[in-house]
Formats: structure tokens, sequence, C-alpha cells
């Protein structure tokens, strides 16, 4: 097992290894997201109060969730890289960043495009919508320090600290954005909250998510080897794969 | 009166061995070894861009090899470094001099980090170098070659053994430079190594002076 | 052989040892000390003119104000804590002095808070008067922000340390900041509001307490390990 992380680690075998895993995840996702938005938007019933408004929680919820992941995956990437000095993990830690903040812009997206018939606005500052849009930010700022350093070693490292200050900043900043929220409207739930979910209505959610985690597997894949290539261009190994190819 | 301690000792006191560096895109570093023996002085010399200073701070441990040890009395440094830096005494080509401090301060805040000293070894120090005038002045109205002695004054109240010089005569006259190469001589003559880049060459023809060549 | 056997000095000197250097250089430059001070005031003065000279309409907004006004001011402060010191060479002899790289870098923002922070605490009830804030918030207000612009020091430090090398790097230093240094702004002026409100301030206030305390002991090695990687050229 250990023998395989290590392999893994070498760049040419993570480049073959993701090129041939890719498929693997993303032709399921798409089935799973035509399952799931089949069972959304056909299957599941009409909420008493939403009505047919509420179905874009099977975009939105699924979104929320992955962009916190993402983070999560991408700070302990990051980590690893810098404490196992494993180049291929900062690599994974680059590829996931921009992966995770469009998740969160299209959460925040769905959350508004879902509010604006409940609400009547586009926006709320209700605490998921904020707190996402502290993530964005968070993703923001990651990418933004990767880019002003002209070195990829030393952008890798100094977001890697980055990285990890965010993700143990990101439960205290939940915290405080439900604390902030609750004062003023007393302990509810989060207007976005799904209407109280039952069967018929649950399943196509975890489809769904199931759906995105795989699609987030496909696109790290990709982008993983796009990195791959651009930091390994001058390496040895892809002028002659690219050869014999 | 002084030990001889030159080559005679069988281990290399600081060794590196095939270190790897890339700056960017250039592959600077390919493979550099050397070993280093109490009591020398060791000259990196190289054209301009050829990573004498890269070379250095690798080194003295503020810049990352790609691959390639380290060695600190036989220990690979990552392990040891706290230990290794009591033992060094780092000049970079800034000074690493506060320009709002007076000479005096700028050497206390700077050694008591490290060990503690006391004002009559400062002003000493200063006349070794012969810049005792300077004491209280700010370092800002200094001359260019006055505040290179000053810097060099840190290295010598460091009290540490492993010297790493980069283009330590930068500024200095005539009169700084034999008074800088007395002063290395000293210090090799009691055992302590050092290590420098530079475009002139130091004690030339002197025992214990090697020089270690970049392409 | 040089004799190695030599005595270091402990940390209690070693935070001494930097406080009293750093204060002897902001006393020889004043001005840097003042600035971020009298931003806070311009900036709090930009609300009256930018919403109502009412003072019943600028006393129920006068917490958050003040608050942002200090983060403000605390992230320009920023700009003076380590740069001057990497670009003299000072800031790569400490990584180099086999002292504990993160202790001398928490002494230097310590110190760096007793120059920049603590006079925002002590100006903000001033402001705050100017605001329609009652005395009797007072204690809270001085309380909040001295324990929130610890904070915002502590995290504005590890930011510093990443961006220290970057050229032109303020508007990222302050990218990098700001979303991390929020809660310590909801709890801080949320505080400061309940106490006009009447309510009791016992929660934020603590968790004020418990935030300074998880970033200063953390903060530090953050700083410590992005200090080694900007002074790497």
């Amino acid at each position: 097992m250990w023998l395989w992380f290590h392999k893994l680690s070498s760049p040419p075998y993570a480049y073959r290894t993701a090129g041939l895993v890719r498929p693997w995840l993303f032709w399921p996702a798409i089935l799973l997201m035509i399952v799931g938005a089949i069972g959304g938007l056909v299957l599941a019933p009409e909420d008493y109060q939403q009505k047919d408004a509420f179905r874009i929680i099977y975009v939105h919820v699924p979104s929320a969730s992955l962009s916190l992941m993402i983070y999560v995956v991408m700070a302990v990437a990051a980590a690893v890289g810098v404490i196992w000095r494993i180049k291929l993990a900062h690599a994974v830690a680059a590829a996931c960043a921009p992966v995770g903040a469009w998740f969160t812009v299209a959460t925040l997206a769905t959350g508004s495009i879902y509010g604006k018939p409940m609400w009547g606005t586009w926006w709320e500052w209700d605490p998921r919508l904020t707190s996402e849009l502290i993530l964005l930010f968070l993703y923001l700022g990651y990418m933004a320090l990767r880019a002003s350093f002209d070195d990829t070693q030393r952008a890798d490292r100094a977001s890697a600290i980055l990285a990890i200050v965010g993700v143990v900043n990101v439960p205290i900043v939940k915290y405080s954005v439900v604390w902030w929220n609750s004062l003023h409207q007393g302990p509810s739930i989060s207007k976005l909250a799904a209407p109280s979910i039952e069967g018929s209505m649950l399943w196509p959610l975890l489809i769904m998510m199931l759906a995105f985690i795989l699609y987030f597997g496909a696109v790290l894949c990709d982008r993983l080897r796009g990195e791959i290539l651009r930091r390994e261009r001058n390496a040895s190994w892809l002028s002659e794969s690219l050869a014999r190819s | 009166m002084h030990a001889q301690v030159a080559a005679t000792s069988p281990q290399p006191q600081l060794e590196a061995r095939a270190i790897h560096l890339w700056r960017g895109e250039k592959h600077l570093l390919r493979g550099v070894s050397f070993a280093l023996y109490s009591g020398e002085l060791l000259q990196v010399v190289g054209p301009n861009g050829v990573g004498k200073t890269s070379l250095l701070r690798c080194v003295a441990g503020l810049l990352p090899t790609e691959s390639g040890e380290i060695l600190w009395q036989g220990q690979s440094l990552p392990g040891a470094r706290d230990e290794f830096h009591r033992e060094l005494a780092y000049l970079a080509h800034v000074n690493g001099l506060k320009s709002d401090l007076t000479a005096l301060e700028n050497l206390r805040f700077g050694v008591a980090v490290r060990r503690a000293v006391t004002t009559e070894e400062l002003r000493e120090t200063l006349q070794l170098l012969q810049i005792e005038a300077c004491a209280d002045l700010p370092v800002r109205a200094l001359s260019a070659g006055q505040k290179r002695r000053v810097a060099l004054a840190r290295i010598m109240l460091t009290r540490a053994s492993l010297w790493i010089l980069d283009e330590p005569i930068t500024n200095l006259d005539k009169a700084g430079i034999a008074l800088f190469e007395a002063r290395i001589a000293e210090h090799m003559r009691t055992g302590g190594m050092i290590l420098t880049a530079a475009h002139q060459l130091l004690l030339q023809g002197e025992p214990g002076v090697r020089t270690l060549e970049l392409r | 052989m040089q004799s190695s056997v030599q005595t270091t000095p402990g940390l209690g000197k070693i935070l001494m040892l930097v406080l009293a250097r750093d204060l002897r250089l902001a006393v020889r430059h004043w001005d840097q000390v003042l600035q971020p001070l009298i931003f806070f005031v311009i900036v709090t003065t930009l609300f009256p003119l930018a919403i109502s000279p009412a003072l019943d309409e600028l006393r129920k907004i006068s917490p958050g104000v003040l608050w942002v006004a200090a983060m403000l001011a605390s992230l320009l402060a920023l700009e003076s804590l380590f740069r001057p010191d990497v670009e003299d060479g000072t800031m790569e002899q400490w990584v180099l002095s086999g002292q504990p790289l993160s202790l001398l870098l928490l002494a230097k923002t310590a110190t760096h808070w007793l120059l920049t922070g603590l006079p925002l605490v002590l100006m903000a009830p001033i402001v705050g008067t100017a605001l329609g804030m009652p005395q009797s918030v007072w204690p809270v207000l001085a309380a909040t922000l001295a324990l929130g612009t610890g904070s915002l020091s502590v995290l504005g430090a590890i930011g510093a340390a990443l961006t220290v090398s970057v050229r032109r790097g303020s508007v990222l230093l302050a990218l990098l900041v700001l979303p991390l240094e929020m809660p310590v702004l909801i709890f801080g002026a949320r505080a400061v509001d309940l106490a006009m409100q009447g309510e009791p301030v016992a929660g934020p206030l603590n968790l004020l307490v418990a935030l300074l305390l998880f970033f200063v002991s953390l903060g530090p090695f953050a700083m410590a390990a992005a200090m080694r990687i900007s002074v790497e050229s």
C-alpha cells in the first residue's frame, strides 16, 4: 500500500493513472447527474410551500458541500506536500483551487436563484450564503497568492501555509456567521434550508451529491494532468512519452 | 601558541554533496560538492549569475536545495539546523544593519540575540576594524565602506566557527581589505572556517586557502 | 577550534531585546506610528459625511464603523511590521540566529501591537463619542478592541510574512487577511452593539479571548514558516 502511494507521487505514473481513471469517474458522474436530475426535477413531488422552486437545492446543496469538501482536500494535499515534501501533492492542491472556487460560485448563484422567488431579493445575508461568500474569498486569496510568486516551489509552499491557516479558520468563520445571523432572526434555520426532506425528495439529493463528487474527481484528474504538464515540461519523461505517442 | 589544526582534522566540518538547485527554469547548481576543514578558507569563484550567492545561501540554510546533502560535523543539516546556525555567521550582499540605529546599537542588538556581549567588547572590535569613531553615529550617516566594516564587526563578534561571507570586500578600500584579510587569517589560525564568494581572491597563496570554481 | 560554549540568551531576554530594539526604532520614526492612528480617525469621519450628521443614526452604526476603521488601520500598519527588516537584511539574520524564529516574530508582532493597536484602543472612545456612542459603553469598547486588535495583529502578521517578498503586495495582503479577520469583526462589533442595548456581552467577549489565545499560540509557527519562504532570495 505504501509502495503504491510512493509510486503515485511520481509525476509520470500519476499522469498515466489520472488519465486512466478519469473516464471511470466522468461517465458515471454524468449518468448519475441525469438520474438525479430526473429524480429531482421530474419525479420528486412538489413541495407544499415552495412549489417547484425548491428543486434548485438539488444543485445548491451538493455544490455547497463540495465547495467545502474541496477546500479541505486542498488543504490536506498542501499539508502533505509541505510535511513529506511530495511535489505532486502541491500539484493536487493547485488543481483543486479553481474547481472549488467554481463550486462556491455555483452555490452562490443557485442560492440567489433559489432566493428570488422566496424572498423577492437576489441576495440575503443568510448563514450559508455569507459563509460561502467568505469561502470564495479564501479561494480567491489562495489563487492570488499562488499567482504572485514566479517560482512554482515557493508558490507551492507559501500557499500551503495559507491553505492550512484557512482550513483551520473555516469552522471559526462558519460558527461566527451562524452566531451573527442568529442575533437578528432568532434561532431559525438557514432560509435556504431545504424543506423537511422525506424519502422521495431525499434520494435524488444523495444521487446528485455522489454525482458531483465523481465529477469533481474527473475534473481533478484533468486539471492534475495539466498541472503535471506545466510543472514537468522540461523533464525527459515527458518528451519521451510524447515522442512515443 | 596558535593551534595549527588545518588539514590535520580527519573529518571535514562542513560538507556539501551533489547539491542541485533550480532557479525557475535554469538548472543553476549541478551536483556541487565540497568539503571544508577547520582552519580553511574556501573561495567560490565564477562568472556573474553562475550561482555563487545561491550556493552560499543553500549552505547557510536559507535556500532549500532540490537534491543533495549538506552536513555539519557529520550530521545532515535539516536535522541539526539550530545548532548549525549557532555556529554560523552569515554576511549577505546587504549589511543586515538598521540605518536608524547607531553602529554600537546595531552590534548590540545583532549579537545579543545570540550571546551576551559587553559594550567594551563591541568597542574593541570596532577598534580592530578602525571604525571606533563610528560607534555612536547612526548607520545612515556612514559611508558604504564603513557600513561594511560594521557588518564585519558583527560577524567577528558572534564568535561563530563558520563564516559564510558573500562578496565581503565590496565597498572596502585597500586599508579595509588588508584589515579584513588579517581578521580572516586570525580566524583560520584559531580553527575557524570561512566560505566566501568573491570576484577578487583573498589571501592568495596562503596555506589552507582553496578555490571552488562554478561553471 | 573556536569555543562553541557560549551563553545563549534565554527566551525572556530575547523578548526584551526585540521589544527594546523596535521601541527604539519607533521612537526615531514617530510619524510611522502616528499614521495608522490618523487614518483611523479620517476613516471614521467619512461615515458621517457619507451618511448623515444625525447622531441618532450614527449611534446605531458606530460599533461597526469603529471596528471596520480599526481593521483597515491595522491593515495599513502591517506595512511597517516586517518589510523594513526584510529589506535591510536584518530578518534573515534572525532566521539564521539559531533562536526560535516563531518567538522572535511573536515578540515583534506584540511590540507592533503596542505601537499601533494600543493607540487605536485608546483613541476609539473619543472617536466613538463623536459618533454618538454613550460613555457607558467605553469599557466594553476598549476591551473588545484590545482583544480584537491583538488577533488582528497576529492574523495580519501571518499575511505580512507571506507577502513581504511580493512586490506591491499590500492589496494582496488585504485580500488574504480580511476574510480571516471576519470572525473577530463579528464578535467585536456585536459585543459593543449588545453593550449599547444593555444586553450581556460575556458570550462574544469570551469568544474574543478564546480567539486571541488560539491565534497567539498557533499563529507564530505559521509566521515563521512563511517568513522562511519569503527570505529565500
